[in-house]
């Protein structure tokens, strides 16, 4: 996999609202300038801690004290065969599934199990389902619009106007998710690969420092998924990102440290030759 | 993407920039202008305009044809006839509600007749302290029906409705109050589709059996009727009558422009995007349950107007107009005419009332099935209702398609 193109990066850069200096940025900086509710705090490095989290469904133990930790601005990639426990895991991160057992914190001071979906959204969490999921009678744009940080009360909304500034991040993340001529479409006109680069749209307006990414490239042409690669490797580094993918050719194309779960619990974690060469996982994983 | 690599295909597939383009990334220029039209030209869309302007139209040309021109003329339009009128736009603005509701927040709603009832009922209230002694038994504070049952004192729940002001409070909060209270309980659950249908079909059950009873106070199974007059205008005059109709068809004007306001707002697409797709709306952040409670209370408020301006038209309100199979008919009319598109609305309940009215007195015996039946023509044969038949036609910028 070649670099992506210093054009996608600075865009990138600029998308996420943070320049390259040292000093942590305020979420959101290019945004709205909303009050944002309170980021999480990585000052030790780490965005994503999942501590012995068990879940299981009448006695099935789609978890089984699964510890991980994502680093700030990493991106992982997370095999596994099915009922490995991906989306479970996601489910747990999103507040979607509470564990029975362990602990789940964003940052060092949001403790994810304590809090419900919108908060956790709001906090930074942007999640990607498997399915693609838009507003299918709504616009591109306002597919954009309303995945946008800000103020998300009834009333407001009512009243909310576009602010310049606000159409011009608009703007931007239709450049970069490629969909800058459909911005008029309805959503549900799209082709596939067009509606999972929306997906990854609108959870970048919500300005996210952790995005959980559901197999990106499922149904798509070889051109699509390259250019999803391009996306997302642009996008590492300003965001943590967590993918799940089945497609290795992608994984490859894209990973740095894979991690591979299998019946709940962690089998191997590292740097992708390293974990492609562990005999286990050959055995349960890329050996079938 | 400013500077592209040229995959082949790609400019099919629309991710690079149109060769006709003069610039690379520019939107066309009409698209510009579709998505910055200021929100007032964003509410009063053609449709719209062409709405209102015609109910306008008919707040003045039919009150005229009634008071200005003779009874032997063809042109004159009876008294009789402009009741039935009012009638029908205040049931146009309860179809509003329900489309809201239904329509735009994909909550099927199987019981707002009941918001209906309330603020009749509330109107009612006030229309029966208007009648003072001039009642059959004569007496100053209390209505005929608590005489009747040798009540000695007004309920407290009765106090100070002898004041309109008083009974339009009641108009509001009335509906307001019991959809909050339902919709909190029911939407912070979760419950959804066919379970909160039949919920719904529950609560207006419940009340319409409440209301029969006479310890209740609201006059039992014949309700309130024998109403005299109105802030002092006596109701069984053309000219108030005439001004009844005006005024709800103005309300009626009213209500519409506030649903527009509300769908082509940003909350009003948020409401769009639960209907559409609940989970990713919560998932970006959204509290879907404070948008549906909302949604809920402000079309069960509409309803409750709808029913206030109706009850000194008809002169009578009673319990059943909380009975189901009502709730279910204001669903028919919002079917037919078309959901999630207000003129659609409007346009099911005056057709199939109007239908109604002639089909009960030409043909009494089949309009219930021609009433079924064009439920299920319009469900198998027109899923978007009459006005998906217009809507059918390409529109340009695609903010057109959501009101």
């Amino acid at each position: 996999m070649k670099p992506p193109p210093r054009k996608l990066r600075s865009l990138a850069a600029k998308l996420s609202g943070r320049s390259r200096s040292a000093q942590p940025p305020r979420i959101g900086a290019l945004a709205t300038g909303a009050p944002l509710s309170s980021g999480p705090d990585t000052s030790h490095g780490v965005i994503l801690y999942l501590e012995e989290i068990t879940v299981s469904f009448d006695g099935f133990k789609a978890l089984d004290a699964l510890t991980l930790y994502i680093e700030t601005g990493e991106l992982r990639c997370i095999i596994g065969p099915n009922g490995a426990g991906k989306t479970t895991m996601m489910d747990v991160v999103t507040g979607k599934t509470r564990p029975d057992h362990g602990s789940a914190w964003f940052g060092q001071t949001i403790d994810l199990l304590a809090h419900t979906e919108p908060e956790i959204a709001q906090a930074g969490i942007g999640r990607k389902f498997q399915k693609p999921t838009v507003f299918e009678r709504h616009s591109v744009f306002e597919n954009l619009e309303l995945s946008m940080v800000g103020d998300r009360s009834v009333w407001r909304g009512l009243i909310a106007r576009l602010s310049a500034a606000e159409r011009e991040r608009i703007e931007e993340v239709l450049e970069a998710i490629g969909l800058a001529e459909r911005r008029f479409a309805p959503a549900g006109a799209l082709s596939h690969g067009e509606k999972q680069w929306l997906e990854i749209g609108m959870l970048l307006m919500q300005n996210p420092r952790l995005l959980l990414v559901d197999e990106p490239v499922a149904g798509m042409t070889p051109q699509e998924t390259e250019r999803t690669a391009e996306l997302l490797t642009a996008l590492a580094g300003h965001h943590s990102i967590v993918v799940v993918e089945h497609d290795m050719d992608f994984v490859r194309s894209i990973a740095r440290r894979l991690t591979v779960l299998h019946e709940g619990r962690v089998l191997a974690d590292g740097p992708i030759e390293q974990v492609q060469a562990d005999a286990r996982v050959i055995e349960v994983y890329l050996g079938e | 993407m400013s500077a592209p690599k040229v995959t082949p295909g790609a400019a099919d597939r629309g991710l690079l920039p149109h060769p006709r383009e003069p610039r690379p990334g520019k939107p066309a220029p009409e698209a510009v202008a579709a998505a910055r039209r200021s929100p007032l030209a964003l509410v009063l869309d053609r449709p719209t305009l062409f709405v209102v302007l015609v109910l306008a139209l008919i707040a003045v040309i039919v009150p005229l044809l009634n008071l200005a021109v003779p009874e032997h003329s063809a042109l004159h339009v009876r008294t009789y006839t402009v009741g039935l009128l009012g009638k029908y736009a205040s049931y146009a603005l309860l179809a509003l509600a329900v489309d809201l509701i239904w329509g735009y927040c994909g909550i099927l709603t199987l019981g707002h007749a009941a918001f209906f009832a309330l603020g009749g009922y509330a109107m009612g209230m006030y229309l029966m302290r208007e009648i003072g002694a001039r009642g059959v038994y004569g007496n100053p504070l209390l209505p005929d029906f608590m005489v009747f049952l040798n009540w000695k004192a007004l309920p407290w729940y009765w106090r100070g409705l002898d004041h309109f002001w008083l009974a339009a409070v009641l108009v509001l909060a009335a509906p307001a109050m019991l959809a909050l209270v339902f919709g909190w309980l029911a939407f912070r659950s979760r419950v959804t589709g066919v379970y909160l249908s039949i919920m719904t079909q529950a609560l207006t059950y419940a009340l319409m059996l409440a209301f029969f009873r006479n310890e209740t106070g609201f006059g039992g199974n014949n309700g309130f009727t024998g109403f005299k007059d109105i802030l002092g205008f006596d109701l069984q005059a053309s000219r108030t009558r005439v001004a009844l109709f005006a005024v709800t068809v103005v309300v009626l004007a009213l209500g519409y422009l506030a649903c527009r306001f509300v769908v082509t707002s940003r909350t009003g697409r948020v409401i769009q995007a639960v209907r559409d797709a609940e989970s990713r709306a919560r998932f970006i952040g959204y509290r879907v349950e404070s948008y549906k409670l909302w949604a809920f209370v402000f079309s069960a408020v509409l309803a409750g107007i709808a029913g206030a301006l109706y009850v000194p038209q008809v002169g009578i309100i009673n319990p059943s107009e909380f009975s189901p199979i009502n709730s279910i008919e204001i669903v028919i009319w919002v079917a037919i005419g078309g959901r999630g598109t207000l003129y659609g609305a409007l346009a099911g309940a005056l057709l199939v009332n109007y239908a109604q009215t002639y089909f009960t007195q030409a043909l009494p015996e089949i309009w219930l099935y021609a009433l079924g039946g064009l439920f299920i023509g319009a469900t198998l044969f027109l899923p978007g209702g009459l006005a998906g038949l217009i809507a059918r036609r390409p529109i340009a910028g695609s903010r057109a398609a959501s009101g």
